[in-house]
């Protein structure tokens, strides 16, 4: 069934609140498609200069000298910068997200192509353009290291000088110069003992590619510091503002009370916008220096080519299982490519995010998992692109390697997932590696997606193609997600929990204000925030504005990224509207004078039960708390709440995929694609849609086009939209959405996060049907993206694009 | 992205455009601009002076007189789309025209400029030489012209003159007896081909009187693949001919290897494009 309808399953104008259900159109919608929008690169400010990056041409050099005088000497350039200057500072270098060092602008050393090596600050962006190309950098070649596994052989080039002979890294001992973690979950004995006795062992490998994120908007800031208050405001894209606070402020120490940062509106985020990049750094050293604001902006070649990667995990999945294909044991090994810094933006516990949730949607009685870190010439980062922390690989290698065993055994990979499933009833379900996963409902929904699509008679029609040789792939994922980090037990960043937080406000005339710790970036959270407080305090959601991303004004919270803000922003608001109910309560009690238990929740009001008309609406319950209120109680009406989740919450789905293959070209097209989600209580349904619509997309873009390569030397290539795919409607496949709801039992309204499942689902389900398409051939696994090129080559060592004549 | 400092000169005729080309050094001609401005914003071209000729009356408009189409350098791609002309009696171009690059560089990007600027990946210079255009060349001296055939010499190199102006581009209306295919293979929206294959085939009966056989981006320049032209000159095509000429196809390919993909895979495709082409040239040509 197609729901592009019955996403209006709660049209607007049938809920007067336009509460939790409600398919409520986008509050912020009417600046945007009016051009009404405020990005970073909107700010201008009086006097503000502009920012320009001197960029590295080499993977690994020595810098042998910078000459900065032809470049000082066009007019119009205030100053040019290098290492050399913020040492005084202590500021060319910087701690990352994971533990680790990087630096700032590239001292002595360059580590990967297009590093910072020195920033100009002009009048205008156009001299700046001209100044860079005026400083002379001298550079020395050295050995490059691109290959990870090469990265710990014995001759590997040592990149990361100022470790040498630091062996005690931020997660574990180092074994080699180029190695920087070693981390594992599970038991290990326990598992290699089942692999020893197993029936059936399957085992894959796979490359995850480096891929990038690659939001519509790049990164930028404007940073202004007023040299007569020693006050710092910065503009900047960030999926996080008030730890880049934090950071700001340890690194510059400058009082955090006294730095205050903007997260303007934002266009897309995927995890690129979490870390704090050196033209961050620079742009307040300069504005710092100078007394004047200073903007930066990179253009999107630096944006491929320099800020946050995803993925560039080479991944090993192995299941032992009994001959009726029921799994007794999972073992995942990990080579995971992190480029010259580790500047993985992770809960700082977690050196592989959470990459333990490997064990996917099964009962999987004993796992290990192994994951190494090393270093390349490659620009840093590692962050979640749509997903929470590395949950996307996860998925990948559990869901491929099942399909690898359904195929092993013969057991068709609908069923062989049926076999395996964690049970409802056995929900809350502790998992192998360490996760409780609080709901789910597996059973239903494969079943549900299988009718749907009429399965079995996809298998059918593509048994007749391939007796005719034609090319037709069906590919099938259960995926289980785990987002909403997280429990401040055992999730911080830089140390500070990962809470998150609500403040909410009711005016005397019943209209709110409500502030939260996450930040937008096109999730429409003025949207559903004001939906989950319409419902709890029955105040229209059109009467409620929600502010976030301001640090002065907003409470502290960790931000948006790996699907937190419904999960722990979107609890910390319910909390925090049923304080302000349970006030709320006492002064109607108090006007109606009954006492609270006399009293009941209806929608909008308190009613004195069972006496029709004795009722006090939340609009009259607002203006009494401003001067109607019982004895000794506080005047207004406000409650914050800071939210630590118990646990993190578990969306899952089931995605089916058809595919056709042009044996002759390679190319494919995605003849269908069924996407059915959970994602618990549902607040706004176009909303998911339209989330789904934009992580399905994403997904198809990752799977079937993007890729980071690099040569030899360390060149990075495709680092332009010319070769870097972002699919248009003309790519697009038409989506096919469903859902099931299962709420989660801890979550304050029972809901879980939905942005990343499509991303998380869709691309293992890409890679399913690839090789389905081949599988009766004997491929078990193609590495992607499953471009018309990478495919007509497997086409071709199989023999299939012969012609008879 | 940003261009090192240029001058602008917007032309107001042909002889103003000659002059300017004659007087000020390295200037570079503007047309849409589609494949100029992205190389100056990478600094990879730097032209110090750039000379607009878009709205110069002379260079637009589609004419036909007799059998012969006039197109002026200047009409944009969807206004090559858009000719009723074109549509009924140049079909090729217009299928051509609607697989260039994305909806805005269609708005901009002319067939002029697409033919001169000298990227293999061009798609109109291979259209060319399967329908066997002529292009009307004027410089300080008056105006030449100058076949599509031999007109395409390497990477970025014509047979046209640093202060010569494409003016017009003129080919013979389709006959009833002659059929078209169009054929061309890209990763997405916007990019260059793969490969691709405009073909024109002109029937004598069941007999292959004539055949012309384009290739984009798998060589230097845009190329006709002679020696599979030949093999299907004068004969009654049926697949295991259209076999035989895709061999010849690959062995004229000579493409450069990048992202799209390695030499080999380039020429095959290059090869089943030509084969789609004919197929639904002769198809045409016989209905």
């Amino acid at each position: 069934m197609d729901n592009a309808n019955d996403a209006n399953n709660a049209p607007e104008q049938d809920d007067p609140i336009k509460g939790v259900g409600c398919a409520r159109k986008r509050k912020e919608d009417a600046r945007f498609i009016q051009g009404k929008g405020n990005y970073v690169d909107d700010i201008k400010m009086p006097g503000m200069l502009f920012a320009d990056m001197v960029r590295s041409p080499y993977a690994h050099a020595r810098i042998k000298s910078i000459n900065k005088e032809k470049a000082l000497a066009l007019p119009g350039v205030h100053a040019v910068l290098t290492a050399d200057d913020l040492k005084p500072l202590n500021l060319h270098w910087m701690p990352t997200l994971a533990g680790d060092v990087q630096a700032v602008l590239a001292d002595e050393k360059v580590h990967f192509q297009y590093q910072e090596v020195a920033v100009v600050v002009a009048d205008n962006r156009y001299i700046a353009a001209d100044a860079i190309e005026l400083v002379e950098v001298e550079y020395e070649e050295l050995p490059v290291l691109v290959d990870a596994h090469k990265a710990m052989d014995d001759d590997a080039p040592i990149l990361r000088e100022d470790l040498v002979g630091k062996m005690d890294g931020a997660h574990s001992k180092r074994v080699h110069d180029n190695h920087i973690f070693n981390w594992q979950a599970g038991d290990k004995d326990a598992t290699d003992r089942v692999f020893e006795q197993a029936e059936v062992t399957v085992k894959q490998d796979m490359y995850y590619p480096r891929v990038h994120p690659s939001p519509l908007e790049t990164c930028g800031c404007v940073a202004s510091f007023d040299k007569v208050n020693e006050h710092l405001t910065v503009y900047i894209t960030s999926q996080a503002p008030h730890v880049v606070r934090t950071v700001v402020s340890m690194l510059s120490g400058i009082p955090e009370s006294k730095v205050r940062i903007v997260s303007p509106d934002i266009g897309g985020g995927f995890g690129n916008k979490v870390g704090v990049y050196p033209g961050y750094v620079v742009s307040i050293v300069a504005s710092i220096v100078l007394g004047v604001p200073v903007k930066w902006v990179e253009n999107r070649m630096e944006h491929l080519s320099t800020t946050a990667f995803a993925r560039d995990y080479h991944m090993t999945g192995e299941i032992a299982a009994d001959s009726d294909g029921r799994i007794k044991a999972l073992r995942v090994n990990v080579l995971a490519d992190h480029g010259a810094f580790d500047a993985c933006a992770d809960p700082s516990k977690f050196p592989a995010g959470l990459m333990h949730i490997c064990t996917g949607s099964y009962d999987v009685p004993v796992a290990h998992l192994n994951v190494d870190g090393v270093y390349t010439n490659k620009a840093p980062g590692g962050v979640a692109y749509r997903c929470s922390f590395r949950v996307t690989e996860a998925v990948y290698v559990i869901e491929r390697t099942m399909d690898v065993l359904a195929q092993k055994l013969g057991i068709d990979k609908a069923e062989i997932r049926r076999r395996n499933f964690i049970k409802a009833e056995q929900f809350p379900y502790q998992t192998a590696l360490g996760w409780e996963i609080d709901s789910g409902d597996y059973h239903t929904a494969l079943e549900k997606v299988l009718e749907a699509c009429d399965y079995e008679g996809l298998r059918r029609e593509q048994q007749e193609k391939r007796e005719k040789g034609e090319l037709m792939g069906i590919g099938l994922v259960t995926f289980t997600e785990i987002v909403g980090a997280g429990p401040t037990r055992n999730c911080d960043i830089l140390g500070v929990g990962m809470f998150d937080s609500a403040e909410i406000r009711v005016h005397p005339t019943g209209s709110v204000i409500a502030r939260m710790g996450t930040i937008t970036q096109g999730q429409g959270h003025q949207t559903t925030y004001a939906q989950i407080i319409a419902s709890e305090l029955g105040i229209p959601s059109d009467e409620i504005s929600i502010e976030e991303g301001d640090t002065d004004t907003a409470p502290y919270g960790l931000g948006t990224y790996g699907s937190r803000s419904t999960p722990v922003g979107g609890a910390a608001t319910a909390v925090a509207a049923r304080k302000i109910r349970a006030k709320a309560q006492k002064i109607a009690a108090h006007l109606l004078e009954v006492s609270e238990q006399d009293l009941e929740w209806d929608v909008d009001r308190f009613k004195v039960k069972g006496v029709p008309g004795q009722e006090k609406t939340m609009k009259e319950i607002a203006w009494a708390a401003y001067n109607d209120r019982p004895e000794g109680m506080e005047p207004g009406l406000e409650a914050v709440d800071y939210y630590d989740p118990p646990n993190f919450t578990y969306p899952f789905g089931t995605y089916l995929c058809v595919v056709d293959i042009d044996k002759y070209t390679g190319v494919t097209k995605v003849r269908r694609f069924y996407a059915l989600d959970d994602c618990g209580t549902r607040i706004n349904p176009m909303i998911i849609e339209g989330q789904i619509h934009g992580g399905l997309n994403e997904g198809f873009a990752v799977a079937m086009g993007q890729e980071l390569p690099f040569d030899e030397q360390g060149n990075i290539l495709g680092n332009t939209l010319m070769d870097y795919f972002i699919p248009t409607f003309v790519e697009t496949p038409k989506w096919e959405t469903d859902y099931t709801v299962t709420p989660s039992p801890h979550h304050p309204i029972g809901a879980k996060g939905v942005a990343e499942s499509p991303h998380v689902g869709s691309i293992p389900t890409f890679t399913s049907a690839i090789v389905d398409a081949f599988s009766h051939l004997g491929t078990t696994h193609l590495d992607m993206p499953h471009n018309a090129f990478r495919l007509w080559q497997h086409i071709r060592e199989l023999g299939l694009d012969k012609r008879t004549g | 992205m940003i261009t090192s400092q240029f001058q602008y000169h917007k032309a107001s005729s042909i002889e103003d455009a000659i002059q300017k080309l004659q007087n000020e050094e390295d200037a570079k001609l503007l047309a849409g601009g589609h494949s100029l401005l992205p190389m100056m914003k990478l600094r990879f071209a730097e032209p110090p002076y750039l000379i607009d000729i878009n709205d110069i009356p002379e260079l637009q408009g589609i004419d036909l007189q007799g059998d012969t189409i006039r197109i002026g350098a200047m009409t944009t791609e969807n206004e090559l789309i858009a000719s009723e002309i074109l549509q009924q009696h140049c079909p090729l171009l217009v299928e051509a025209a609607k697989l260039v690059a994305d909806p805005q560089v269609r708005n901009r990007g002319t067939i002029g400029g697409d033919i001169v600027h000298g990227d293999p990946g061009n798609d109109h210079p291979a259209v060319m030489l399967a329908l066997d255009a002529n292009f009307i060349i004027q410089g300080p001296d008056g105006k030449r012209e100058q076949p599509a055939n031999g007109f395409f010499l390497g990477t970025y190199w014509n047979e046209i003159a640093e202060d010569e102006i494409l003016v017009a581009i003129e080919v013979k209306a389709q006959k009833d007896n002659q059929g078209f295919g169009y054929h061309k293979l890209k990763r997405k929206t916007g990019d260059y081909a793969v490969a691709g294959s405009p073909v024109m085939l002109t029937l004598d009966g069941d007999k292959c009187s004539d055949i012309r056989i384009g290739l984009t981006n798998v060589a230097p320049m845009a190329i006709r693949a002679t020696e599979a032209e030949n093999l299907l000159k004068g004969q009654e095509i049926d697949s295991a001919l259209i076999e035989k000429a895709a061999e010849q196809v690959i062995a004229a390919c000579e493409p450069a290897e990048d992202l799209r993909g390695s030499s080999e895979y380039k020429s095959h495709m290059a090869a089943e494009m030509v084969r789609r082409s004919i197929q639904d040239a002769l198809q045409r040509a016989r209905s």
